[in-house]
């Protein structure tokens, strides 16, 4: 007969009211942790994710515009840019690889992007890695009809290869604007955990001939994306292109333009943060509110304690233990609120952009957050501990008439 | 030899107005190792006080408690909890015991601030007083009786040396108070405990060859000097 014996008791007696506050800590604990780790991992998830590429060339817009738009597959398209200026920054001799990209279609609402086969050939969209295909996929071929899918579009659009399907005009899904072109998926893309997922892949020409597209279309683009042969050469073109010239932009670096976003928008974060913090408080205060609220049915057990021989420290020690015994089991129920939230948060970020956060990812939030909730709680659960400390044992003993 | 010894022992209580109400003003009282003794009192007569004084739980004005040969009314309150969780079986009235706890249990937590958890000497303590086939009932599922019986094996579970019982039979009926009081005698007589029971009822005073009356020895009371402690007839 322990200590934990004692306090494992007291739970089991007053089990609705511990399981309650043990919910809202958990609640509480699984809100905090997942802001945390939301924010963090978007972070460095948006920071990072450039898709193999330096910079982004396109028509004179923001930074942001761009690398939303040709990155990210997001935002529209600010406006086109010749092919001659593909041409161009191709033959720069600080360009590794320069990809056009073209948009302005759409399938059920999934961009359409024309590009390249040698897009899906030679992009290393993370260090080491390329694009690979599901066998038996291949690559479309670039003077046909045809189409690569990416793997988070072909499981929601449910398209296999073989399937055929009719682009929609414009951006955004509106069923009357359907193309009359028919397109054959070819190839489906094994998941690479970027906003490349999210697209269809067909060949550049298809979308600059797409019928109802406007003629000079076939002559234009709508971003390049350009990998440099050393990074530090993009301060040379962004000084040609931003600085000496009015009618592009060369966004770059990418992560610098992402995180500049995000400081933006930083504030959201703290408001996010504050409210998780706040809701620790109240949470920790149930705790508190809940075992103070027993005190006086509990007195005589007390008192029953102390005349068997416990100390006052014994019992203060119980309640204080107690409180922190609910916080430790609320944390563990906690952790599956966690993982349930950041699996929810998780496939809206990657329907929305494509980019994939793991809620089995390791943050030191997963540490500090239950023994902060475990500490705040034990220091809740002085007050009513104090009130136990100083129960009149001999007053309490009587008995009750 | 002397188990317990009480000189000039006084306890007062404040008042509204400020005043102190003398309750307890025992000059001195002796009990012997292994002796059984009875005192009796009736209600409001201090008898309680003066039960909670000698375990230790309230701490007096003046005078002295020595139990065990260690004087408990000097001790810090730790100190008198120690002595109390290792030398004092405290049967109650109402006997107090812990509802969420199984009888085994209420045993086993008389003995953890004291000498440390036995749990075949609880089991044989409850098999001692009839409960061997409910070791896992809890309190609210056995009788008042078989309650009592809890009691009086959770009061002898860290073996003491001085059982304190407060009207041990107060909530039983005849039979069961009967039975509890031969059981609680033969008990501490087994253990080698001294048993000090207070009590009003003149059957309970009536088993006992040495009774204390309280309203002689306590001068709160009587407002006369006690007399040596004797054996006092029943009236």
């Amino acid at each position: 007969m322990t200590i934990w014996h004692i306090v494992f008791k007291s739970l089991r007696q007053h089990l609705l009211s511990t399981l309650v506050t043990a919910l809202s800590i958990a609640l509480a604990g699984g809100l905090l942790m997942s802001v945390w780790s939301v924010k963090e991992q978007a972070q460095a998830t948006f920071t990072q994710v450039n898709g193999g590429f330096d910079a982004v060339l396109g028509a004179r817009s923001s930074k942001l515009q761009l690398v939303l738009n040709a990155i990210f597959h997001m935002e529209a398209s600010p406006a086109n840019m010749a092919w001659d200026d593909y041409l161009e920054i191709k033959k720069n001799p600080n360009v590794e690889l320069a990809v056009p990209i073209a948009m302005g279609d759409n399938y059920r609402g999934y961009r359409i992007v024309g590009t390249l086969p040698e897009f899906l050939q030679k992009t290393e969209y993370a260090p080491g890695r390329h694009f690979a295909l599901h066998a038996p996929s291949r690559i479309f071929d670039a003077t046909l009809r045809e189409a690569v899918v990416g793997s988070f579009a072909a499981q929601k659009l449910r398209l296999k290869r073989g399937d055929t399907f009719h682009p929609y005009h414009g951006l955004t899904f509106d069923e009357k604007e359907e193309h009359a072109e028919t397109y054959v998926v070819v190839g489906i893309l094994e998941p690479s955990n970027t906003p490349a997922d999210r697209v269809i892949w067909i060949p550049l020409e298809g979308v600059q001939k797409m019928g109802g597209h406007k003629v000079e279309s076939v002559e234009e683009l709508s971003a390049v994306l350009v990998k440099l042969k050393s990074p530090i050469a993009g301060r040379t073109l962004e000084q040609f292109y931003n600085k000496q010239g009015t009618r592009l932009t060369f966004a770059w670096p990418i992560g610098a333009t992402m995180a500049e976003l995000l400081n933006k928008i930083s504030w959201f974060d703290k408001v996010l943060a504050l409210v998780a913090y706040l809701v620790a408080l109240v949470a920790t205060g149930s705790i508190l509110a809940s075992i103070y609220n027993s005190m006086n049915e509990r007195r005589r057990e007390i008192a029953i304690l102390r005349a068997l021989g416990a100390h006052r420290g014994t019992v203060f020690g119980t309640i204080v233990l107690e409180a922190a015994t609910i916080a430790a089991v609320g944390m563990l129920i906690g952790f599956g609120f966690y993982f349930g939230i950041m699996s929810i948060v998780g496939e809206i970020v990657r329907a929305q952009t494509g980019v994939v956060l793991d809620p089995f990812a390791w943050n030191p939030v997963l540490a500090w957050a239950p023994a902060g909730m475990i500490v705040l709680s034990a220091l809740a659960g002085i007050v009513p501990a104090f009130k136990a400390y100083r129960t009149d044992v001999a007053e309490h003993l009587l008995p009750i008439s | 030899m002397p188990l317990l010894e009480i000189e000039q022992l006084k306890k007062s209580y404040a008042l509204p107005g400020g005043a102190r109400h003398t309750v307890i003003d025992v000059p001195w009282l002796t009990i012997n190792e292994k002796s059984q003794v009875a005192l009796r009192g009736e209600s409001g007569s201090g008898k309680t006080t003066l039960l909670n004084l000698i375990a230790g739980i309230l701490k007096p004005d003046e005078g002295r408690v020595v139990v065990d040969g260690q004087e408990m009314s000097a001790l810090s309150e730790p100190g008198r909890d120690r002595l109390r969780a290792t030398t004092i079986g405290y049967i109650f009235q109402t006997f107090n015991l812990l509802q969420g706890y199984t009888c085994l249990e209420n045993v086993m937590l008389g003995m953890s601030f004291g000498p440390g958890v036995d749990k075949p000497f609880a089991e044989t303590l409850l098999r001692r007083v009839g409960l061997g086939d409910r070791l896992h009932h809890r309190p609210r599922q056995l009788s008042t009786g078989q309650q009592q019986r809890v009691a009086v094996a959770r009061a002898l579970a860290n073996r003491p040396k001085l059982v304190l019982a407060d009207e041990p039979t107060g909530n039983l009926d005849h039979n069961n108070a009967r039975e509890a009081l031969a059981l609680i005698r033969e008990t501490c007589k087994e253990n080698g405990a001294a048993l000090l029971l207070v009590s009003h009822d003149r059957e309970v005073l009536g088993q006992f060859k040495m009774v204390f009356d309280l309203a002689r020895i306590n001068k709160a009371l009587s407002k006369e000097t006690s007399e040596e402690s004797q054996e006092a007839p029943l009236p």
